[in-house]
C-alpha cells in the first residue's frame, strides 16, 4: 500500500530514489501486490496465487540485485538490507505455496469419495474396428497404464486386476451392462469389489469420415482407508492426466502398431509420471532389460 | 559410442555413451557419417527451452548408412545398407496430421506428448536432440542414432551427391524453403528476411527460386551479409541504418511484400531499452522471447503482406503488435518444418543445380571437437556459418 501511496518516501528508504526508472517501478509494483492479496483473498484455489506471489519476489530480488550493481555508499547499503528483507518474505512465500500445493494434494486421499473421469480422443480408424478393438478386453492393458490383465470369463464378464502402482494387488470382477456394437460399450463392477467402477465408450464417426472418435467416463467410489490411500496415491494429482495418456497410447498401437518410446522415456505404458526421466541418452545393458520386460 | 551432449547451460560435452539399439519393431539404426550443428541447437545450449537434461545426445540435422532394422520396418522402404538423410520431425505418417502433411505436427511420435500438451496446448511431433518436450529422443551428433518409424522419413539417396550436398535436407534447407513457400510469392514481390544465418540464407534462394522480383537480407553481422549479398540479395545491416525507413525507401514507401523471421527467441537488436525489457523479462523467466524481428516484420510489412516466420519460438512472447496485424490485413504464417513434405522435390532441385546447399558451410570439423563448433558458432568467431561435424 506504501508503495502506491507515497512512492517517495519508499523510494528514498530503500536507496533507489536517483533514478527515474523507479519512479515508474515502485508504484507498479504496490499495484502488483494488491493483485496477489486480491487472488488470496476471493480464490478457491489459494495456491496458484502464492506461487504468483512468489513469482512476483523472484522479480523484485532481480530488480534489486541490477539496482545493487549500480550504486554505492549509503544507497547501496540501504539496498542491500531492504534485499535482505525481500528475501525473507520470498521464503515465507515460498513454504506457504508449497504448502498451500501439498494440501491440495493430500486432501482426495483422506476422504475418498466418488471421481469421475472423462476423455477423449480421434483415432485414424473406422468405428467398427476401434469398437472391435477395444471389445477385446484383453487388449485395455497394452494401453492403460495402471492395468494389469484383464482375463474374460463369459460372454460378458471378465475379471480385472491393477497392478503394483497400488502398492497391492487390486483385483474385481466386471460385467458389461449395455453396448451396441460399433458404437457403445458400458460396464461396472460386480460384488465385493474394493474400489466400485464403472464405465462408458463410445465411438462414432469423425466429421473426415475416416476417423472415429473415442469418448470415455470412467467413475470410481474411493473408499476411505488404506485402500483409497493407495487408489489416490496411484492417481496422483492428475487423474485426468493419466486417462489422457492411456487414449494417447491407445492410438498409437491402433495407428502404428505399438507405443511410441524415446530413450529418456524408454518405458512404455509404464512411464506413469513423465517428469522424471533419464537422459535422452541410449540405454545402457541394464536399463535395456529393464524396458524390455515393459 | 562418441556423442555431443548438453551438460548444463551454456556446456556441451563430447562423452562416451552406450551404442543405440532397437527400442520399437519400426526403428533403424543408421551409423552417423555427416551431422550438423543447428541455429536452434544455441537455444537448448542456452537453457531458454526447458526440460534439457545434462546428458541429453544433441543434434536433429544427420545423416549415414542403415545398418540395423527392426522386425517391422517394410522392406521396400529401407534395408540395411540403405544411405539416408534423416528428417527431424519423427512422424508416424498414418495419424491425422501426418495425413494432412502436417509432419511436425505428428499426434504419435512424442512420448512425451503430456508436457508438449501443457507448454503448446496441442502436443507436437517428437524431435531428435531436442529436449524432452519433443520427446525426449537421443540426437545424432553421434556415431549411431536411433531412428523411429524409419520406413516413413528417412530418405534414400541413390546418386553420388556428396554428404554436403545432401546433408541440410534434414533440416534447415527445407525449413528456409517453407518459409518462402508460405509467402505465396507472387513476381512482383519484394521479400525481406530477417536473419541471415543458414536458415535465413535458405529462405532467400528459396524466395529468388520461387520467382520474388527483390529479396533483401536483414542482419548485423558483416559476413553474413556479404555472403547474401554474393548470392544477388540486398544486404540491410541494422546496427547501421534504421530498419523500417530502409525498407521503405528500398520498396517505394509500400514496405516488402512478404517478410520472413528466420530469426526466432532470441534476436538481438538496436534498440537498447527494448533489448533491456526483454532480456530483463528472459532473464526472470517471465517471458521466454525476445521478439524482436517478429515486431519488426509486422511492422515493416505491406498492408495486406504475409509474414512468415520459421525462427523458433518456445513459449511466450510479449508486446506482440497485434493493432498492426490487425488493422492491417495481414497473414501471419508459420511452424516447425514439415521436411517429409519438402526432402523429395529438393533433392530434385539440388540435383538439377536449382540451388546449392553447401554455399553456407564454412567449417567442418571432427565430432570430438563439437565444444569448439558450438563455441565459434555461438559467438560467430571466424566468420562461422554453419558448422559440419564428421564423426
Amino acid at each position: 500500500m506504501a508503495q502506491l501511496a507515497a512512492p517517495d518516501t519508499v523510494r528514498r528508504i530503500s536507496g533507489v530514489d536517483d533514478s527515474p526508472t523507479s519512479r515508474a517501478v515502485v508504484p507498479l509494483v504496490g499495484a502488483r501486490e494488491l493483485v496477489h492479496a486480491a487472488g488470496l483473498l476471493t480464490s478457491r484455489r489459494k495456491s496458484i496465487w502464492a506461487w504468483t506471489r512468489v513469482a512476483g519476489d523472484a522479480m523484485d530480488l532481480a530488480s534489486l540485485g541490477m539496482a545493487i550493481a549500480h550504486r554505492g555508499g549509503r544507497r547501496r547499503r540501504r539496498l542491500v538490507a531492504v534485499t535482505g528483507a525481500v528475501v525473507g518474505i520470498t521464503v515465507v512465500d515460498l513454504l506457504t505455496a508449497v504448502q498451500a500445493t501439498r494440501t491440495k494434494a493430500v486432501r482426495g486421499s483422506r476422504e475418498g469419495g466418488f471421481m469421475e473421469l472423462t476423455a477423449t480422443t480421434t483415432i485414424r480408424k473406422p468405428p467398427p474396428t476401434v469398437y472391435a478393438f477395444w471389445r477385446d478386453l484383453g487388449n485395455l492393458p497394452t494401453f492403460m497404464a495402471h492395468l494389469e490383465e484383464i482375463r474374460t470369463t463369459g460372454d460378458r464378464t471378465s475379471h480385472w486386476s491393477a497392478g503394483a502402482p497400488f502398492g497391492k494387488n487390486v483385483e474385481w470382477d466386471a460385467e458389461i451392462v449395455d453396448e451396441a456394437p460399433g458404437e457403445k460399450i458400458a460396464w461396472r463392477s460386480t460384488g465385493n469389489a474394493d474400489v466400485p467402477n464403472a464405465g462408458t465408450v463410445r465411438f462414432g464417426p469423425a466429421p473426415d469420415g475416416v476417423s472415429t472418435e473415442v469418448h470415455v467416463v470412467l467413475s470410481y467410489d474411493i473408499p476411505g482407508g488404506a485402500v483409497g490411500k493407495a487408489v489416490a496415491r496411484y492417481f496422483g494429482e492428475e487423474p485426468h492426466q493419466q486417462l489422457d495418456d492411456d487414449l494417447r497410447r491407445l492410438k498409437q498401437v491402433l495407428e502404428t502398431g505399438e507405443v511410441v518410446r524415446s530413450e529418456g522415456a524408454p518405458w512404455g505404458k509404464r512411464a506413469r509420471k513423465e517428469f522424471p526421466q533419464r537422459p535422452a541418452q541410449p540405454l545402457s545393458d541394464s536399463e535395456f532389460a529393464k524396458g524390455a520386460q515393459a | 559410442m562418441r556423442a555431443n551432449t548438453w551438460a548444463g547451460r551454456n556446456k556441451v560435452k563430447v562423452r562416451d555413451v552406450p551404442d543405440p539399439r532397437i527400442l520399437n519393431e519400426r526403428d533403424a539404426i543408421v551409423r552417423i557419417t555427416s551431422t550438423a550443428i543447428c541455429g536452434s541447437d544455441l537455444h537448448l545450449v542456452d537453457g531458454y527451452v526447458p526440460t534439457m537434461q545434462d546428458g541429453d545426445v544433441m543434434g536433429h540435422e544427420f545423416m549415414g548408412e542403415v545398418i540395423e532394422v527392426g522386425r517391422s520396418v517394410d522392406p521396400d522402404r529401407l534395408r540395411v545398407g540403405d544411405r539416408v538423410v534423416v528428417p527431424f520431425p519423427i512422424a508416424c505418417g498414418v495419424c491425422g496430421a501426418c495425413a494432412a502433411e502436417l509432419y511436425s505436427c505428428c499426434e504419435n511420435s512424442n512420448p512425451n506428448a503430456g508436457i508438449a500438451e501443457k507448454m503448446f496446448g496441442h502436443p507436437v511431433a517428437g524431435i531428435f536432440g531436442y529436449s524432452h518436450l519433443t520427446g525426449g529422443f537421443a540426437g545424432g551428433q553421434a556415431q549411431y542414432a536411433r531412428v523411429p518409424f524409419a520406413d516413413v522419413g528417412p530418405l534414400k539417396i541413390e546418386s553420388e551427391l556428396t554428404d554436403e550436398q545432401v546433408l541440410f535436407l534434414s533440416d534447415i534447407l527445407p525449413t528456409g524453403y517453407m518459409g518462402a513457400e508460405m509467402c505465396d510469392i507472387q513476381s512482383t514481390d519484394v521479400v525481406a528476411v530477417w536473419g541471415a544465418g543458414p536458415v535465413g540464407q535458405f529462405a532467400m534462394d528459396s524466395a529468388r527460386m520461387l520467382g520474388a522480383a527483390k529479396v533483401i537480407a536483414i542482419d548485423k553481422e558483416p559476413y553474413r551479409l556479404q555472403m547474401a549479398e554474393r548470392a544477388g540479395h540486398t544486404p540491410v545491416n541494422f546496427e547501421e541504418v534504421d530498419v523500417r525507413s530502409r525498407l521503405l525507401e528500398l520498396t517505394g514507401g509500400r514496405g516488402p511484400d512478404k517478410c520472413i523471421d528466420a530469426v526466432g527467441m532470441e534476436s538481438s537488436h538496436g534498440s537498447a531499452p527494448i533489448h533491456a525489457y526483454d532480456r530483463v523479462k528472459q532473464a526472470v523467466r517471465s517471458e521466454t522471447e525476445r521478439p524482436h524481428a517478429l515486431r519488426q516484420a509486422i511492422m515493416s510489412c505491406r498492408s495486406g503482406g504475409i509474414v512468415s516466420v520459421i525462427g523458433v519460438y518456445g513459449g511466450f512472447l510479449d508486446k506482440f503488435p497485434a493493432g498492426a496485424w490487425m488493422n492491417r490485413a495481414l497473414t501471419l504464417r508459420t511452424g516447425q518444418c514439415h521436411v517429409q513434405r519438402y526432402m523429395e522435390p529438393l533433392l530434385r532441385r539440388i540435383e538439377r543445380g536449382d540451388i546449392d546447399p553447401t554455399r553456407v558451410i564454412t567449417h567442418t570439423l571432427p565430432l570430438d571437437q563439437a565444444e569448439r563448433g558450438f563455441e565459434i558458432f555461438k559467438n560467430k568467431q571466424d566468420n562461422c556459418e554453419k558448422v559440419v561435424l564428421k564423426p
